[in-house]
């Protein structure tokens, strides 16, 4: 590749040579530009956002005032509703997907394999408002006629079950984003699974244990930093997921622990009120929360992706010594 | 010790993957408190035979099976068998150290506890005995809490072993448990299977002639899914009946 080479060179070599090196480069720049994006994204938010940032210091994660005539913002309600939908969610979510993983992995039978995961997966498919609409439409009333009341008879006298159900609510919005996130948690556990070795399920089988001891004593613990990894990545699914929650959630700058108020969350608090956002004070506390939300999710999703990358490697495992 | 005995029994036992058939015909009776080994060249049924005992193959999707293998009498395909039962009676030790990454300590304790065989208190002496049994102990009784997938192959193997002697076998079947060792750590092996055939019939699947013929009792020779031939090692290696058997020991083909 040096050019001080001393040795004479034809000039087509030269010129392959020199080729060579441009399509290199062009490549190489390329894949330093997608990187680049996430960093240039991250430089942007955090300019548009510095206004809100040095009027409102840290406070702005903890206080609930969200008045843009005043021009006071704190973001308290939808951090707590994001949490508090995604943490709802992954609830119900996770068992769902786990059963399914392990279903399609340890007993279902041979040809069922394949559609079922076929088919679980085209759930991730199905675009966002869709969901949205549907939940409007089906989920809502199904709830407020078949899952409220009885709720509402055992649990009434907890704080998560007060108020009237009007249908958009935190609990609307956390069914729909389980039921969003259910294939992708299904689909990275099922890999998970799959990369367990046989000789794991045989070694716990030939020690007198059923199917279900075996899977529970042997090949979850093997796959548990993948399988943690998975429901993180469902997180990371769920925290920035905008458009079916802005559908469901019902959009109040609130903070209410009962599952059957309206909440909010920071991704629908910017789909909503960008185009409302006039003042410069409004604008850049809407970029704050793009901005918490960015970091947020890139460290979720991060976290995710190096564990399930220790278990498809075998790192987690240490099986060094052969 | 009556060594006639015989505990396992095989009759006209046969199996096939799908269409293809694997073993024809086997029929033999694998003697108590002895080492037997099953030789053979790559592909013959040793391995299929091996699975049979404790049914492995139960779990392999397409396969199916005539005739009958009986431990203690009774036959392990009875309606009703219990196979959890059958699995505990029968250890089994893979051909690549399979040790769980958990602690040493829980790999050992692993059968124990799954099947309720002894008090929690009482299980540290056990998983200590079972160590002993299997001559690891004196390297690992400091490194309980490591993780068994730390350990080095052969520690890993004799691991392996230990988690099947906890279990509280009556029989142990080995399945080229030597294949990915060196000679060391083979060597260990071989000693420990000769002091565990004073408590356990052993069964150890081997491509070693020379291993076959230093630790077994009795031989049995695969041939192409045929048991052509079993007896004690010393008439199998020494006058074997039959000219493939001579063959396959003199190292003519193999």
């Amino acid at each position: 590749m040096s050019s001080a080479s001393p040795l004479p060179r034809s000039p087509t070599l030269l010129g392959a040579d020199r080729s060579d090196r441009i399509y290199r480069s062009l490549l190489t720049a390329i894949a330093f530009a997608l990187p680049g994006l996430i960093v240039i994204i991250l430089g942007v938010l955090f300019i548009e956002a510095l206004p809100a940032l040095k009027r409102f210091g840290p406070s702005f994660l903890w206080t609930s005032t969200w008045d843009p005539v005043a021009e006071v913002y704190g973001a308290a309600p939808m951090i707590f509703g994001t949490f508090a939908s995604s943490l709802l969610a992954l609830l119900i979510a996770v068992p769902l997907a786990l059963s399914v993983a392990i279903f399609l992995t340890e007993f279902s039978p041979r040809w069922l394999r394949q559609p079922v995961a076929f088919l679980v997966e085209l759930l991730a498919a199905i675009p966002s408002v869709v969901y949205g609409t549907w939940g409007i439409f089906v989920l809502i009333p199904f709830l407020r006629a078949h899952v409220v009341p009885p709720l509402k008879a055992v649990f009434g006298w907890t704080p998560f079950l007060q108020g009237v159900f009007y249908g958009n609510s935190l609990l609307a919005g956390g069914i729909i984003l389980a039921i969003m996130i259910v294939p992708y948690i299904a689909a990275v556990s099922r890999e998970v699974l799959l990369a367990v070795p046989t000789s794991q399920r045989e070694a716990a089988l030939a020690m007198g244990a059923t199917r279900w001891e075996a899977v529970r004593s042997a090949v979850l613990p093997y796959g548990r930093a993948g399988l943690i990894g998975a429901v993180i990545l469902g997180l990371g699914r769920a925290l920035g997921e905008t458009m079916a929650v802005t559908m469901l959630i019902g959009n109040r700058h609130d903070i209410a622990l009962s599952l059957l108020q309206p909440a909010y969350t920071m991704a629908a608090a910017i789909a909503n009120e960008f185009s409302e956002a006039t003042t410069g004070m409004y604008q850049s506390a809407l970029m704050e929360v793009g901005l918490i939300l960015f970091v947020l999710t890139v460290a979720v999703n991060a976290v995710a992706r190096i564990l399930i990358w220790r278990v498809a490697r075998g790192a987690a495992v240490g099986s060094k010594a052969l | 010790m009556n060594e006639t005995t015989a505990v396992l029994e095989s009759r006209a036992y046969i199996f096939w993957y799908g269409p293809a058939q694997a073993l024809h015909d086997i029929s033999c009776a694998i003697p108590t408190n002895a080492i037997t080994a099953l030789i053979g060249p790559s592909g013959c049924g040793k391995t299929t035979f091996l699975r049979s005992i404790n049914r492995m193959h139960d779990l392999t999707p397409g396969v199916r099976h005539s005739g009958d293998i009986q431990l203690d009498a009774e036959s392990i395909f009875a309606p009703g068998t219990d196979v959890v039962a059958l699995r505990q009676r029968v250890g089994m030790v893979f051909q690549r150290p399979n040790p769980f990454p958990k602690p040493v300590y829980d790999n050992v304790a692993y059968g124990p506890r799954l099947n309720v065989l002894a008090p929690p208190r009482e299980l540290p002496d056990r998983v200590e005995r079972a160590l002993r049994q299997a001559a690891l102990w004196d390297e690992v009784k400091d490194r309980l809490r490591e993780p068994g997938t730390a350990l080095s192959g052969g520690q890993q193997q004799r691991l392996c072993i230990a988690r099947a002697l906890a279990n509280e076998p009556e029989m142990l079947l080995l399945d080229e448990p030597c294949s990915a060792l060196d000679p060391i750590a083979t060597q260990r092996i071989e000693e420990l299977l000769v002091e565990l055939k004073q408590t356990y019939t052993i069964v150890i699947v081997t491509h070693n002639m020379q291993q076959a013929a230093r630790v077994s009792d009795y031989t049995g020779f695969f041939y192409v899914g045929h048991l052509v031939e079993f007896g004690t090692t010393q008439q199998v290696f020494t006058r074997p009946t039959d000219e493939r058997t001579e063959a396959y020991i003199t190292g003519r083909f193999g």
